[in-house]
């Protein structure tokens, strides 16, 4: 059994994403292992940019599973997220059966039959290959409208899907399941109800820091201090989108391909586009503003070294 | 799952028990905790087991909590619950009255509203009288609709306003609707269903195959009304509370939201069934009631932490104000634009707008028009029912809608 390669404690849990260089919180790891311990789906909701994608793509190749998107968007129907018969082999088969001079049942029996089942991400998640259950990530769930939601309920609570023609489909063993939320609008609590909530904040700066050090390996450990601090202040302002870890790395990326070894107000100005993506926050912060931050953030990180 | 069977054997039954209070707890304190919860948490933390506090917080974390603005509650909960359990009960039995004053308010205009019934004519202009007129001469009631229908909302009486309550209370908004990316089966639509098509193939057996057809499934949008309480609007704003009562029960998807100098979200008390008790709720949430206006930095707040998650599929806003504004509009255009341009259509009403040589030429107004869709009064029932009717109209292409109003406003 494959559920063997799963991790026995929180700790495992932890050690697990860290081997795919994923810099977890104790909190996200404890609900990571809560939901592959008792086959739950984990619901994580946040921010953009905190790594709740991140976290199934990490799971999937940290397990060897398969890794299977479903991506929301409204009107996502049955025929794009769970099967879909194909209609033209169908029609051809009705053909060669009428002129084999098969009877109406056969023919009945054989055009629904599962060789001319199309499957989509939903239906796929349900069989289980050589390495195990699938890692299924529903992302950005709050883009599809209730309908489906509601549709999702029996998916996830019971790991089957029902296809009229031939009837219920179950997991053999139940796929991991992840569920994305950015929050645009508040999913139903019976759904939330079958999974594990985990609201993934932005992290402290010692955590960001560390993110940086694995992602970012090659950013001096000066350069990392000012990006973090830097990215950290940006968060306490009132702006409209705040910049997300994705950014911090982005950023750090980007200015190590600038060759800039500290921040500087023109390197920040050069590059803010990268860590905000808003018009009247980059307004905002382009000039003096800019300036006035990274010299407090300056002084802050001088202060700590001082100590 | 967690059989009563083997309940006792763990830990003795008193970690079981303290689960159970602290989940009582939470129950008691406003979180959704049911049965249901209690067991998985009971099965949660016998997977992780009992090796630190951390551990133990973040796994009933994970099963207690599943919306953000319950961390806060959860973790002060959990801090001293865990630590002794007694302190909390006390601090409970500080807090309980409260809520349980809320739980039982629902009840209390309520019967308020029946004493007046019973007693006759105790309440100051009940709705006992009119209703009853409106019942005993269909006829007489018609025509003093009609009547209604132009008096302007501010020169009503009492018993006209109620009237009037009535009237609104029966209005539909028949917003546009707009196309899905769902399918219904339709004789004549469109599209070829190619599912149902073999489908019937199949029950007709040898032969044609008759074609099904579909078309396209259409929706009303999601609906945001921002309504302005401020003291020039006063006489009109608890009017359109019960306009605005009547479109919350009336579809779903629709979030409402009062400002005045600052900004509140209303939707949770309309969707109350009954008017007066709805009514009551928004008037105890709300206290910036007839106050100034600082429209710009209202809507920038609706703009920064609400429009993200009301206007995401598509919203029609319906922006119900006089325009008159305290700040003179300062930084009222550019927050304005951006809300015009989140949304699908954006709806202004404007009961000044019934002034015959009406010039829209305060600051706020210049700053408002050149970013609605949409420009129409609101100030009797003749009014709101051509805004329906409007509504309902295919809309204009967005920048030419309110253009009969752009050159007195430039």
């Amino acid at each position: 059994m494959s559920s063997s390669s799963l991790p026995v404690s929180v700790d495992a849990t932890a050690t697990l994403l860290a081997g795919q260089r994923y810099v977890a919180d104790r909190s996200l790891a404890t609900a990571v292992f809560l939901a592959l311990k008792l086959g739950r789906p984990l619901f994580l909701e946040g921010e953009a940019g905190v790594g709740k994608t991140e976290i199934a793509k990490v799971l999937a190749s940290g397990l060897g599973r398969r890794l299977i998107r479903l991506q929301c968007y409204e009107g996502l129907d049955v025929a794009s997220a769970v099967y879909e018969w194909n209609y033209a082999r169908q029609m051809l088969e009705i053909r060669l059966a009428e002129a084999g001079q098969a009877s109406r049942e056969d023919i009945q029996r054989d055009i629904f039959d599962a060789r001319f089942l199309i499957k989509r991400p939903l239906l796929q998640a349900l069989e289980a290959d050589a390495g195990g259950a699938p890692v299924l990530l529903i992302d950005e769930l709050d883009r599809t409208d209730e309908p489906f939601e509601a549709y999702l309920l029996e998916v996830l609570s019971d790991f089957q899907v029902t296809i009229p023609e031939i009837g219920t489909i179950k997991a053999a063993e139940p796929p991991i399941v992840i569920v994305t939320s950015n929050r645009t609008r508040e999913i139903h609590d019976a759904l939330k109800r079958r999974c594990f909530y985990h609201w993934v904040d932005y992290p402290s700066a010692a955590r960001e820091l560390e993110i940086l050090a694995v992602k970012a390996p090659d950013a001096g450990e000066a350069l990392s201090r000012e990006v973090v601090g830097f990215v950290q202040a940006l968060r306490k302002m009132d702006l409209f989108k705040q910049p997300g870890v994705a950014e911090t790395i982005d950023w750090a990326e980007a200015l190590m391909q600038l060759d800039a070894l500290t921040l500087t107000p023109e390197a920040i100005n050069d590059t803010l586009g990268v860590i905000l993506k808003y018009q009247d926050d980059i307004q905002r912060l382009q000039g003096s503003e800019a300036q006035r931050l990274l010299e407090q953030v300056k002084a802050e990180l001088g202060g700590q070294t001082a100590v | 799952m967690a059989r009563p069977a083997d309940i006792p054997e763990f830990e003795g039954g008193r970690l079981l028990a303290n689960l159970m209070y602290f989940a009582r707890t939470l129950r008691a304190a406003g979180m959704p905790v049911g049965p249901g919860r209690l067991l998985a948490a009971v099965e949660a933390v016998r997977a992780v087991g009992l090796g630190n506090r951390r551990d133990f917080y973040w796994t009933l974390h994970a099963v207690f909590v599943n919306r953000r603005d319950q961390r806060e509650l959860f973790d002060q909960a959990f801090h001293i619950f865990w630590r002794n359990p007694r302190i909390l009960e006390k601090a409970l039995a500080m807090v309980l009255p409260q809520t349980r004053m809320d739980t039982g308010e629902p009840q209390a205009p309520m019967m308020k509203r029946l004493a007046e019934a019973l007693h006759g004519k105790d309440g100051p202009g009940g709705d006992e009288p009119a209703e009853e007129r409106l019942e005993l001469d269909a006829a007489l009631t018609f025509s003093e609709r009609e009547l209604l229908q132009k008096t302007d909302f501010e020169q009503m009486s009492t018993e006209e306003l109620t009237l009037a309550k009535a009237a609104l209370a029966r209005l539909r908004l028949p917003l546009l609707d707009v196309a899905t990316r769902r399918f219904t089966a339709d004789p004549s639509g469109p599209r070829v269903d190619m599912r149902a098509t073999l489908r019937a193939a199949l029950r007709n057996g040898a032969g044609a195959i008759p074609l099904k057809r579909r078309r396209i499934k259409t929706n009303h949008p999601p609906l945001v009304i921002l309504c302005d309480i401020s003291g020039s609007m006063s006489r009109y704003s608890r009017l359109f509370l019960h306009f605005m009562h009547a479109v919350t029960n009336d579809r779903d998807r629709v979030h409402t939201f009062l400002f005045g100098t600052r900004l509140t979200n209303v939707t949770r008390y309309l969707r109350a069934k009954d008017i007066d008790v709805a009514v009551d709720r928004v008037t105890e949430a709300v206290d910036d009631w007839s106050g100034g206006t600082r429209i710009g930095e209202c809507l920038a707040e609706f703009n920064r932490h609400w429009s993200r998650r009301v206007l995401g599929q598509g919203a029609v806003v319906l922006f119900i104000s006089d325009g008159l504004d305290r700040a003179a509009g300062e930084g009222l255009g550019p927050v304005m634009e951006r809300l015009h341009k989140s949304c699908r259509r954006l709806i202004w009403l404007n009961p000044l707008l019934r002034y015959e040589a009406f010039e829209p030429k305060s600051l706020g107004m210049k700053a408002i028009l050149p970013h609605v869709d949409e420009f129409r009064p609101v100030h009797n029932l003749a009014s709101l029912s051509s805004l329906i009717e409007a509504l309902s109209r295919p809309a204009g292409r967005r920048l030419e809608a309110a253009a009969e109003w752009r050159p007195t406003a430039a």
